[in-house]
């Protein structure tokens, strides 16, 4: 029988997967899903405070761009930032603790859901304020070109993030200065509860189309697949190590859950129905299941081994996160500054810090 | 012999010094380049060192300091320069979340090497939007460090310390001191053969013993005015101590002051309502009340927003004549 083609799958870069690769890709979506199916129930169970961003439904979009990834290209991104963070190889029970407020989280309990970072694995955040990071993602740019190394920034963004004023100095300052950043807008349809036509003006090519003001390339396409992001990804990350410039991607995507969990009309400024279909015609996991099991890599049975392990071990993280000690008062004061921290000549220097 | 040079040179010297140091040291501002600087603290740096170590920037201050706070993370040190300081807050995002907050919610793994300086006076009759002074609204944010020179000596020493720092330092100039001169060793004379001056020790920039006048930036000249009136036509010994650096702050040369004179007043360009000066007497109250013989003043600019009337604008901000007509208050 015919091997059925799937689009993009003949792409360089996933016709070079290997199996064991294309299944990896399947079970790090999967633990994102599960993690974060584990801290929904953690927060309805009064384990977690302030806010959560759940990304259930994107995960596509994180695993896709971040697969792609070599030594020297870095990633940042917003709020809804435990995909990516698992993506970049950070483990469920280090992200987890930081949504109970524990000391072995991976900010120490002081960054929250918002706030996660691991700069060993070129991942810088994490940023609460929308297209905060914006600027941010082209300065590691800018460092990357500065220090002469060949690599770039996947800056993720939400579509909402688009009309901050911040987004737009970045772009022009990243095709002034042919940084090597890839802006990827992650068009879930919504900023908090209000629809994309209701919030942006935009060309009719759509959100992505804006970078043409600023001479940046562009490309906006559907986010269930693997193989497009995948390939589209490549495309505009070549052109940051081949020509040191700027790329604008918007990818199509759906978060099934609201702006955040405490988002009360998550089911009214969309209707149940839409809803639905997503999850059942758009779900990044089900396609990528289904293409593996299509090409012969996955069967049913190991699918369901996969789903079990991440259930598992999100139920483990939960379990970590619950036994680990908060942070000792003392360590309200740690982290604040370099030099106090280091006890240098600086860090000791005068009063730092000002209460009582 | 220590030179006789401005304020600005100064600053250049520093810069021009820390380009030499760090290969990482990188300047990015508004003209800094090849226009030699709005106000000339970079006249000939582009020519020395050329476009990779000085970039002009675009108007687009929220865009390239949050570039520059992006870049330290990695580990660029970006001295970017402000053409005003009233233009941080456009870019308050990127200072006050991102630059000061960025090490805490990471528990400790990423630090920001930047320093952001530019002049942060009124008195020039450009009107409010030019005129800010905002070291006591950055200095309320733990993470980050305010620094504010009155000499040239300072300035330079400041800014080279700040540089080096591992920390954001604001660095806040006047562009009225920018051509006033002052003493500044060379670097042949020094011991270690360069000019640092710690962040966090403030200095006693005259020795007194009846009244302590304690001030930051061009205040500090407003009090050694007054220092001389009050010693030439009333008899009063006025010790002037100058913070240089407002956070990380120096206490203890504050009270050995006070201890001394057993009279306080803070003088400064800084709007009253939360102002430096009241940190700074509240913390004489707590710290040294059996040593005051009177109660602790605060002079500030004028408490309504930079007027553009040039007469007018002189009112607004604190003269030699009323910091001493309110030293004379009390004894």
């Amino acid at each position: 029988m015919a091997k059925k083609s799937v689009p993009y799958s003949d792409a360089p870069i996933n016709a070079s997967l290997s199996s064991d690769e294309k299944i990896e890709l399947l079970r790090t979506m999967v633990r994102i899903r599960r993690f974060e199916q584990a801290a929904l129930k953690a927060y309805n169970e009064n384990n977690i405070g302030g806010f959560l961003h759940l990304y259930i439904g994107q995960e596509s979009v994180a695993v896709g761009g971040i697969s792609l990834l070599g030594e020297n290209d870095h990633v940042i991104t917003a709020y809804r930032d435990h995909g990516h963070a698992l993506a970049v190889g950070m483990g469920m029970n280090e992200c987890m603790a930081e949504l109970y407020g524990k000391k072995t989280g991976c900010s120490k309990g002081k960054g929250g859901s918002m706030h996660y970072f691991a700069p060993d694995k070129n991942y810088w955040g994490g940023h609460g304020i929308v297209a905060g990071q914006t600027p941010l993602g082209a300065g590691i740019a800018f460092a990357l070109k500065y220090r002469n190394l060949t690599g770039c920034c996947l800056c993720y963004l939400g579509d909402g993030a688009i009309n901050q004023g911040s987004y737009h100095e970045a772009l022009n300052l990243a095709s002034l200065w042919e940084l090597p950043v890839v802006y990827i807008i992650e068009n879930n349809g919504y900023s908090m509860g209000t629809s994309q036509v209701r919030s942006s003006a935009h060309p009719e090519g759509g959100l992505a189309a804006r970078a043409d003001a600023y001479e940046i390339a562009w490309d906006k396409f559907d986010g269930v697949s693997l193989y497009e992001i995948r390939a589209k990804v490549q495309t505009a990350i070549d052109r940051a190590h081949k020509e040191s410039k700027p790329s604008v991607l918007e990818i199509l995507t759906y978060r099934y859950k609201g702006h955040s969990v405490a988002d009360a009309n998550a089911e009214k400024y969309r209707s149940k129905e839409e809803i639905q279909r997503y999850m059942t015609e758009h779900d990044p996991i089900e396609n990528w299941k289904a293409t593996l099991i299509g090409e012969g890599v996955l069967t049913e049975e190991n699918y369901k081994v996969i789903q079990r392990e991440a259930a598992a071990e999100a139920d483990a993280s939960a379990e970590f996160a619950r036994k680990s000690p908060f942070p000792d008062e003392s360590e309200i004061f740690d982290d604040v500054y370099w030099e106090v921290d280091n006890r240098t000549a600086s860090g000791t220097t005068g009063r730092h810090f000002f209460h009582g | 012999m220590p030179r006789e040079i401005t304020y600005r040179e100064a600053l250049k010297e520093a810069l021009d010094e820390e380009l030499a140091h760090d290969e990482n040291v990188v300047i990015i501002g508004e003209e800094v380049a090849e226009y030699n600087g709005a106000y000339k603290v970079t006249e000939g740096l582009w020519k020395k060192w050329g476009s990779k170590r000085l970039i002009d920037a675009p108007i687009s201050e929220a865009g390239f300091i949050g570039i520059g706070i992006g870049a330290s993370m990695l580990g660029v040190r970006p001295v970017m320069e402000l053409m005003f300081y009233s233009f941080a807050y456009v870019a308050f995002d990127q200072m006050m979340n991102n630059a000061a907050a960025v090490r805490y919610m990471s528990g400790g793994l990423i630090h920001c090497p930047i320093v952001v300086r530019g002049p942060a006076n009124g008195g020039t009759n450009v009107g409010a939007t030019h005129s800010h002074t905002p070291e006591n609204i950055f200095a309320n944010m733990p993470g980050l460090k305010v620094v504010s020179p009155s000499h040239p000596i300072d300035a330079k020493g400041l800014l080279k310390s700040a540089i080096r720092d591992n920390d954001p330092v604001y660095f806040m100039e006047s562009t009225v001191l920018y051509g006033t001169k002052g003493l500044v060793p060379a670097n042949e004379e020094l011991e270690g053969g360069e000019l640092l001056i710690p962040l966090g020790k403030a200095d006693v920039k005259r020795e007194g013993t009846d009244i302590s006048l304690i001030a930051h930036g061009r205040a500090v000249l407003t009090c050694l005015a007054a220092a001389e009136i009050l010693e030439s036509q009333h008899q009063i010994s006025a010790e002037v101590v100058d913070l240089r650096s407002i956070r990380p702050l120096d206490e203890e040369t504050i009270m050995a002051s006070v201890r001394k004179t057993h009279r306080a007043i803070y003088v400064e360009e800084n709007k009253p309502f939360c102002g430096i000066g009241a940190q700074i007497s509240s913390m004489i109250m707590e710290q040294a009340f059996d040593d005051l013989d009177a109660p602790v003043l605060r002079i500030a600019s004028a408490d309504a927003p930079a007027i553009y009337s040039p007469p007018l604008e002189k009112m607004q901000l604190p003269v030699p004549e009323e910091v001493v007509a309110r030293a004379l208050t009390l004894f």
